[in-house]
């Protein structure tokens, strides 16, 4: 299965240190000439550090990086890619305004002898890049804005190759994709592994890793756990790599009684990406929602928020009907929202741990107007403790903050109101091993103490640690639940996937889907 | 799990001096206390003349207004707003004032009714911007041309004079010292204490720094504005007043770009173009820098005209001195 090709990027014990973080410990790592290596780990682990040091956009504090046997130095991502290095991020980097054929030639696009764009020759050679991919149905004057997820992708596929790509990294090109586009993913990238392209995949989908990979290299905690061939290899035994400790060591899931109805919610639609929802919460209860990205997973949570009111159905808190139309509203029903992207909407981060966690209680700690900063300042102060936030005191700026202890400061401040209701979407995205479990753990407190828990996650072996009850969303509707142990991974990614039984083989391979209650 | 956790326990290194400089310099104000006290210094011993008292009284009393006007834009800003129609405002509701004095009217209703009139026009702003969402720097630009060619068409350019006795406000002194130093002073205390300690202030840092995050933390971005809006007409049309009654004319055509010199003291006063950071006694040492500036040219023999160009340099050296520090900062994070 695997060409013995020569090995094209090696890279050598590299160091990365972060404040407060060791991101890669004496990682070494190659790709070979037309093989696809995978590079696998949790979230956290250092997948994302060690293809930034590959690109360009971080530098190695020690070890060496050689390209084809030379030594190289990537100062800058422009570097990188002038020595045959291409990255395709999670977001696609294109420009939506202009053509296909300008966003693959961008910044190299072919002259006239008047040093004009010679657009004829743009287009064909365009044209011939997404031909030689085996794509035939793309418009080469199509503006990028108007074309689907897939298609995008496969636009950033044909840039890389025309700046002459020999090494190709992928970071979670699956995560935004349908069933079909993968399946043509998976066929582009193979007609690049038979060109010579090194193809460096990262992936959380073990799955997609044994259909596709030729070796993979797992990282556990900024660490190299072994690189191994893939048909070596199985799936339990990555599992194993990767996580590296018990199940129970980092889902510390208590047994908490589960009490009466605290959020009711019935038929709830907004249209078009949450669908005749209902679901029941109940007092002590972890109720794990899963679903692809896109299936309405975090439309329902902002909805329940009074982000995005729902247009119709019916939502009662503690056994009251009420209408939630605004942020505001849900906070006074007890309700509290830590967020997906705690950049963009958990946290100030110009603002000191001390501003943040008191945004939420502002009021109940001043007088009149005034903020009591004493009370303030105390209440920053047990949060810290109880959450056990890793800081030199509560002015830090959460800015300088890790990711982990970010978490922490969202959670500590809505803690401070004493919720009813936590709605967490993709609570642990991005934050290391160390500080997820210490949030798993917390989560389990928390049911444990009588809060109803709503968590959003992608990561099954999440959904399945910590819930009680497990629903699955599929586009915009509430497809199956299961109690908590009911369900095996394959069920719930079966009703999650749902559609054809033929497309969710393609995607898990294996003949489990039964559990897909659609 | 064991590496991370370790490490991750240990404090941010706080190793060297430099280290330490560097962040005793991080303060904005800590740097132009330290420029205003070099400036009296260098241009003192060139030119004793310039920290006789008399002439320090002409510098702030020139200039306080410019110092509460930046105090009411420095809170615009840090909410992520902008308003450059502050100098034409200044120019309408100086107008107002001395139109009202010269017509007759009791003298605390020509001190009161153009804070109260800013009040309102700027709230109208404010409204435009909180609940039709139309960037400030557009709804401001309108507003500029509307109140500018306005003040125009009615005064036709013209000063007004004849001011009754006893409505030259700015130029009591109350124990010897200009009354708008007394203004300037107090309003940057309270200011600054209020934007601590309030939750209206608290509010405005947070909508400034990530409205989005504010919005759900339960806190509203558009009454926030509303808020920062009207308060800084209040601080407009003090700065009116103080203007208007320093002279015993009212120049309709205020200084031109006077919105750019207020907007200026906040920037170089440290606080952020990008809204949620900064302070107002920043503002107002850097309103009083820019003074001084001014007036140490004319004692060191430099044409007045070069003060724009420092300035500029100014702005330039903040802004560069804001970018080192978030770049800082990032590696840290």
């Amino acid at each position: 299965m695997t060409e013995s090709g020569a090995v094209l990027l090696e890279l050598s014990n590299i160091v990365k240190q972060f404040p407060g973080v060791l991101a890669l410990d004496q990682v070494s790592f190659d790709v070979r000439a037309g093989e696809v290596h995978a590079l696998l780990g949790e979230n956290g682990a250092g997948k994302s550090t060690l293809i930034k040091i590959i690109s360009g956009v971080y530098q190695p504090d020690h070890g060496h990086i050689r390209l084809a046997g030379d030594k190289v130095k990537f100062d800058t991502p422009a570097v990188a890619q002038s020595r045959g290095i291409a990255t395709i991020y999670q977001e696609l980097l294109l420009y939506p305004e202009l053509s296909v054929a300008e966003n693959i030639f961008m910044g190299h696009a072919p002259k006239t002898r008047f040093g004009t764009i010679d657009w004829r020759c743009m287009r064909t050679l365009a044209r011939e890049h997404l031909a030689s991919l085996d794509i035939n149905d793309l418009d080469v004057d199509q503006q990028v804005g108007s074309l689907s997820v897939g298609n995008r992708q496969r636009v950033e596929i044909a840039k890389a190759l025309s700046q002459d790509a020999r090494v190709l990294i992928m970071d979670e090109p699956t995560a935004a994709l349908t069933g079909a586009d993968v399946e043509r993913l998976f066929r582009i990238v193979r007609l690049l592994r038979e060109r010579g392209v090194g193809v460096i995949y990262i992936s959380h989908r073990l799955e997609e890793i044994f259909e596709l990979a030729d070796r993979v290299t797992v990282l556990r905690d900024g660490a190299c756990v072994g690189t191994s061939e893939v048909v070596d290899t199985t799936e339990d035994d990555l599992i194993n790599r990767m996580v590296g400790r018990t199940i129970e060591d980092l889902y510390p899931k208590q047994a908490a009684s589960i009490g009466e109805p605290v959020l009711e919610v019935q038929a709830l639609s907004r249209p078009p990406l949450t669908r005749d929802v209902s679901l029941t919460l109940r007092r002590g209860e972890i109720l794990g929602l899963a679903g692809l990205v896109g299936s309405g997973r975090s439309e329902l949570a902002q909805t329940l928020f009074g982000i995005t009111p729902a247009h119709n159905g019916c939502i009662k808190v503690n056994g009251v009907e009420c209408r939630i139309d605004s942020p505001s509203a849900a906070i006074a029903l007890g309700i509290a929202y830590v967020p997906e992207d705690r950049s963009t909407q958990g946290l100030i981060k110009p603002m000191s741990i001390r501003e943040n966690v008191s945004m939420v209680v502002l009021k109940d700690i001043s007088n009149g107007n005034l903020i009591n900063h004493s009370a303030e300042r105390d209440l920053a102060e047990k949060n810290v403790h109880q959450f056990s936030i890793r800081t030199s005191g509560i002015e830090q700026k959460v800015e300088k903050l890790s990711g982990g202890n970010q978490q922490k400061v969202v959670l500590g401040k809505w803690m401070a109101s004493d919720p009813d209701v936590l709605i967490m979407d993709e609570p642990t995205r991005g934050i290391d091993v160390g500080a997820k479990a210490e949030i798993h753990r917390t989560m389990s407190e928390l049911a444990c103490s009588g809060m109803a828990v709503l968590m959003i996650s992608s990561e099954l072996p999440e959904i399945m640690g910590m819930s009680d009850t497990i629903a699955v969303m599929r586009e915009g509707q509430l497809v199956a639940t299961f109690a908590r142990g009911e369900a095996t991974q394959e069920q719930i990614a079966g009703a999650m996937m749902g559609g054809s039984r033929s497309e969710a083989d393609e995607l898990s391979d294996t003949d489990n889907t039964k559990g897909a209650a659609a | 799990m064991n590496t991370t956790a370790t490490a991750s326990l240990a404090p941010a290194p706080q190793r060297g001096v430099l280290k330490r400089f560097l962040r005793i310099f991080a303060s904005q104000e800590a740097v132009l206390l330290l420029a205003l006290v070099a400036l009296f210094v260098i241009v003192g011993s060139i030119n004793p003349r310039f920290v006789a008292e008399r002439n320090l009284y002409s510098i702030f009393l020139g200039n306080a207004y410019i110092a509460v006007a930046a105090i009411g834009m420095s809170m615009v800003i840090i909410s992520g707003n902008i308003d450059i129609s502050v100098g034409s405002l200044i120019g309408v509701l100086a107008t107002i004032s001395g139109s009202m004095a010269v017509a007759g009217y009791p003298l605390v209703l020509c001190w009161l009714v153009p804070v109260l009139a800013g009040v309102l026009i700027s709230s109208f702003t404010g409204y435009i911007v909180a609940y039709l969402k139309i960037p400030s720097i557009v709804v401001s630009l309108g507003m500029l041309s509307i109140l500018k060619g306005g003040l125009i068409a009615v005064t036709s350019g013209e000063w007004i004079t004849d001011l009754p006795k006893g409505y030259a406000l700015a130029q009591l002194k109350p124990f010897g010292v200009p009354l708008p130093i007394y203004f300037m002073i107090v309003l940057t205390l309270l200011a600054a204490l209020w934007m601590r300690y309030s939750n209206t202030g608290r509010a405005i840092y947070a909508v400034g720094g990530n409205a989005e995050a504010a919005r759900l933390s339960g806190i509203s971005k558009q009454r926030t504005i509303m808020k920062v809006f009207a308060i800084h007409g209040g601080f407009t049309g003090i700065a009116a007043v103080l203007f208007a009654t320093q002279l015993s004319v009212i120049q309709s055509t205020v200084p031109p770009n006077l919105e750019l010199t207020i907007i200026t003291a906040s920037v170089v006063g440290g606080v952020s173009i990008l809204g949620g950071t900064g302070t107002v006694i920043g503002s107002t040492l850097a309103a009083v820098l820019l003074a001084a500036i001014g007036s140490s040219l004319i004692f060191v023999s430099v044409s007045p005209y070069w003060l724009r160009s420092v300035q500029g340099v100014l702005i330039l050296l903040t802004v560069l001195a804001d970018l080192f520090r978030r770049k800082r900062q990032r590696k840290q994070g």
